[in-house]
């Protein structure tokens, strides 16, 4: 990785202002992406999804987002506003969610959904971007792209689902991709084919990916380096393959606790929460 | 989708009978006595005998609710004790008054309401919202008479931006040939523009009145559905993709309650009927509600009891098809 | 209030059903008075009962109905603070004995319609089947109804009178609560404790009465609040048509009406009962939508 990182984050801090007080979500947090996986681990109220919005700038009005750096390939995120944010997402950083049942718009048809993203960002007009639509529909292997093109949401199965979504994600080209618990919603079959079809476009495209996920097995096996998150901190940052060597007694217990096929044991073991992980 | 439309006609036949078995009920329960209405009271006991036989009045309760109701489906309403018309003719001469102001206000309701209801729930908790909905209280607490008299004073007895009572001047009246009973769309059959301007003049303030109404419970509705919109996953990621806020607001989120706001429209479209009572008494307008109130003050009974079986019916025909288009197409059945 | 009585009321664990009872209570009560808008409903509403039950002390030692038809017409003066209408009889006065007819109506529709639309509902969500649908049909069916248009038709046959408006406005009421009190019940009808007292050998009257009731109580009471001023309203339609209360009691819908011929020279005589109308209304509306906020946060704001 000689090249300059695509995302340098450093020291972010996201909270909410509530009744009861300030919540901390996100912690101090600071790393980098190039042009390669990172998987970010966490439980729920880990902050990995709070900040994977942050770098979208999708949080809610309220939320404050503080950082010492924030920049993505060269534009300061922290700077932005609404109308440069509109430039940047979709065209340059984009992000696939979780469950084609709530995120795909029910009353448009698929191909229609996908289009937008190229009209909004790729001076195409409606005849080129169907072009583009079918094309990228194809390239996540979907069989009948003419066919799909008219569906509502409602009439895929939820791995084609999905695929539309990263199609919708994809099409207009971006360097960077935050997938958020991309195969959580999906029968456990269907998970690595969309998990493989993910892969492939990354890799020829020679994006950066974040992946945000609670399933450290999936994230280990697919990604290059891993952030583990515990309540808004990064405790850990390792590469994937060096997991087992693990430094942070919550990483340690995390990949103790999964389960294997391989290794006997009599019980599974479980994570014993350290209240000194809080600080 | 076969079983809820045999349903709703099941349910719509059922409450039109209800509706009927009520005013039968109360016809039956006025003092009058309803063949000295049809002999006079200096008639002969012989005369009285007959014409009791006549009007069906020796059958039992239940035999002569059929009669009635077989009259009601052929159209016989009886006839009106004060114009000495069949009940039924009266009413659909009065009716077309009471339909354009009430079309009028749904049409200042839908144009107003539905945005500022988008708006409201667009930038909830902020200003604009703050601002709709409190004129929006208003609207759900204001009597209708009350605004209608206080519009009256303001707008016509101080400003005199509009017209007076009722739908046309004095001058104007009976000039443009009826045809739909509608004065706006008779004189602009005819393209007399003078007639056109004065009857907007009157109608303009009892149809904006109604419309606040309209507008308040529109814009309510609006609002609340934009909110349960806004909060789902889609119209984030139509963010993501490069929508602006109210791109997303407008594009996305909106075509999805359009459906929900029908049968809002449908609703509020169906209490304006009753609405219109109160401001016709007010703008002396000659509609419906007019009729009924003039009718009841004469104890013109059959009159009473028709327009209120008219009323109803259409009262209850929106209602429920509105209902019935609402369980069509709720969301939660699409998503299987 | 002291801390002991109040962190005896907020007790998580309460020893007696009458501690959880109160506590609840005093809970909403907080809740409401947090929210500015609910308070200031609250205070309309104590207001409508106060002016109702000291009418004659707030009117100056004026009559409501003590005539002066040389004085009528008068505009608001020292000694008659909003006027007097066109029989001369002090407006202020008629406001407040008005409020007794307001509140007499909010009164009586509410001890109709509450009872029944439990009653309904109850039984039809625990029942279900055949007795369910029977009901709701009934229920539908009334549902549908143009109320003010059947209040006129009463009103035709029967007299004008507090009381027929009063019925017109409780038969096309009661439904709403009657659906509430279903689809209340249908959620807790199957579940444990329910389930629990059956096995004790409850029958089946004292389960919907002592443990469905009450659960439904809340639900109903937000509704009717938020109700009370389509009732109002309702109402007041009815006396400006000359259908509620009749002369000579003062009635605020009434006192608009015959206010309406004078409208352009003596604006008070008609704007002031509307006004009052209003801000009863508004009162109403605001606590409802409080009320609505603490029991049931997911609808709406």
């Amino acid at each position: 990785m000689s090249e300059a990182p695509l995302l340098t984050v450093e020291d972010l801090e996201v909270s909410f202002p509530g009744r009861t007080g300030v919540t901390r979500a996100v912690r101090n947090a600071s790393f980098t992406l190039g042009r390669e996986r990172l998987g970010i681990v966490g439980e729920s109220g880990s902050g990995k999804t709070t900040m994977g919005r942050s770098l979208l700038g999708l949080l809610p009005r309220t939320a404050q987002v503080t950082a010492k750096t924030m920049s993505y390939e060269g534009t300061d995120l922290l700077a932005c506003s609404e109308r440069d944010w509109q430039k940047l997402r979709g065209r340059r950083m984009s992000m696939v969610m979780q469950d084609p049942k709530y995120s795909l718009n029910p009353v448009q048809t698929v191909g229609r959904q996908i289009s937008e993203t190229a009209l909004l960002h790729l001076k195409s007009d409606h005849k080129d971007a169907r072009r583009r639509t079918l094309a990228m529909l194809e390239a996540v292997q979907i069989r009948d792209p003419e066919l799909v093109y008219g569906l509502y949401p409602h009439q895929l199965s939820g791995g084609m689902g999905q695929r539309v979504m990263i199609a919708m994600m994809l099409i207009a080209e971006p360097d960077l991709l935050i997938a958020d618990e991309p195969t959580s919603a999906l029968d456990v079959t269907v998970q690595n084919e969309v998990l493989r079809i993910l892969d492939d476009l990354v890799r020829d495209r020679g994006m950066g990916l974040i992946l945000i996920s609670h399933n450290l097995t999936m994230v280990s096996s697919f990604c290059d380096r891993v952030l583990i998150m515990y309540a808004g901190r990064i405790v850990e940052e390792i590469a994937a393959r060096d997991l087992q060597h693990a430094r942070h007694p919550y990483t340690r217990a995390l990949v103790a606790a999964t389960p294997s096929l391989t290794v006997r044991r009599a019980e599974l073991a479980t994570v014993t929460r350290d209240p000194e992980w809080l600080k | 989708m076969a079983g809820r439309i045999a349903s709703f006609l099941f349910t719509l036949a059922v409450t039109f009978i209800g509706l009927t078995a009520v005013t039968f009920f109360i016809s039956r329960m006025t003092n009058i006595d309803p063949v000295l209405a049809v002999v006079g009271d200096k008639a002969t006991q012989a005369a009285y005998d007959g014409a009791y036989k006549a009007l069906g009045l020796d059958q039992p309760l239940v035999v002569q609710y059929f009669i009635y109701l077989g009259r009601l489906l052929t159209g016989d309403f009886g006839k009106s004790v004060l114009t000495s018309q069949p009940v039924l003719t009266d009413l659909l001469r009065v009716f077309p008054a009471t339909f354009e102001l009430a079309t009028i206000a749904i049409i200042i309701g839908v144009a107003v309401g539905v945005p500022a209801g988008v708006i409201a729930g667009a930038t909830k908790g902020r200003w604009p919202d703050q601002v709709i909905r409190v004129v929006g209280l208003f609207g759900y607490s204001v009597p209708v008479f009350w605004l209608g008299l206080i519009g009256l004073f303001v707008f016509y007895g101080k400003l005199g931006w509009v017209a007076g009572t009722g739908r046309l001047d004095v001058f104007y009246q009976g000039v443009v040939t009826q045809r739909t009973g509608v004065i706006l769309i008779d004189a602009a059959i005819e393209g007399n523009w003078e007639i056109f301007a004065n009857a907007f003049s009157h109608l303009i303030l009892p149809a904006s009145i109604l419309g606040y109404f309209s507008l308040a419970y529109i814009a309510r509705m609006t609002r609340s559905f934009m909110i349960e919109q806004l909060s789902q996953e889609y119209v984030t990621a139509a963010r993501i993709k490069g929508n602006s806020y109210w791109s997303a607001v407008w594009g996305h989120a909106f075509p999805n309650i359009m459906v929900a706001l029908i049968t809002v429209i449908g609703l509020s479209y169906a209490s304006l009927l009753e609405g219109a009572v109160l401001t016709e008494t007010v703008f002396a307008w000659p509609g419906l509600g007019l009729y009924i109130t003039r009718a009841l003050f004469n104890s013109d009974m059959n009159a009473v009891l028709g327009g209120t079986v008219l009323v109803g019916a259409v009262f209850i025909t929106i209602n429920l098809v509105s209902d019935l288009l609402y369980k069509l197409v709720d969301p939660r059945l699409r998503r299987q | 209030m002291s801390d002991g009585l109040s962190h005896w009321l907020m007790s998580e664990a309460p020893l007696s059903r009458r501690q959880a009872v109160l506590g609840r209570f005093y809970r909403g009560i907080r809740s409401i008075l947090t929210n500015p808008t609910a308070v200031v409903g609250l205070v309309i509403v104590i207001l409508l009962v106060l002016m109702g039950i000291f009418a004659p002390l707030l009117s100056l030692g004026n009559s409501p109905l003590t005539q002066d038809l040389a004085g009528r017409l008068g505009a608001p003066s020292a000694e008659h603070w909003f006027g007097t209408d066109e029989l001369g009889r002090d407006i202020l006065a008629r406001t407040l004995y008005g409020a007794r007819a307001t509140l007499a109506i909010v009164a009586l529709v509410s001890v109709i319609v509450v009872p029944i639309g439990l009653a309904v509902g109850t039984v039809a969500g625990y029942m279900g089947g055949w007795v369910d649908a029977v009901l709701m049909r009934i229920t539908d069916i009334f549902l549908a109804f143009p109320r003010l248009i059947l209040a006129l038709a009463f009103a035709a046959a029967l007299g004008p009178g507090i009381e027929n408006a009063v019925i017109a406005i409780a038969l096309t009421s009661w439904p709403a609560y009657a659906r509430i009190a279903r689809s209340e019940t249908m959620t807790i009808a199957h579940s444990d404790f329910i389930q629990s007292v059956v096995l004790q050998g409850a029958s089946t009257w004292r389960i919907l009465f002592r443990h469905i009731v009450p659960l439904c109580l809340s639900s109903v009471i937000v509704r009717l609040t938020l109700d009370m001023s389509g009732i109002i309203l309702t109402a007041a339609g009815l006396g400006f048509l000359g259908l509620g209360a009749q002369p000579p009691t003062p009635e605020w819908g009434a006192m608009v009406s015959s206010g309406r011929d004078v409208i352009l020279d003596q604006w008070w005589v008609a704007t002031i009962p509307g006004l009052a109308i209003f801000v009863v209304s508004l009162g109403f509306n605001l606590l409802g939508d409080g009320l609505r906020d603490v029991f049931d946060p997911k609808s709406g704001s």
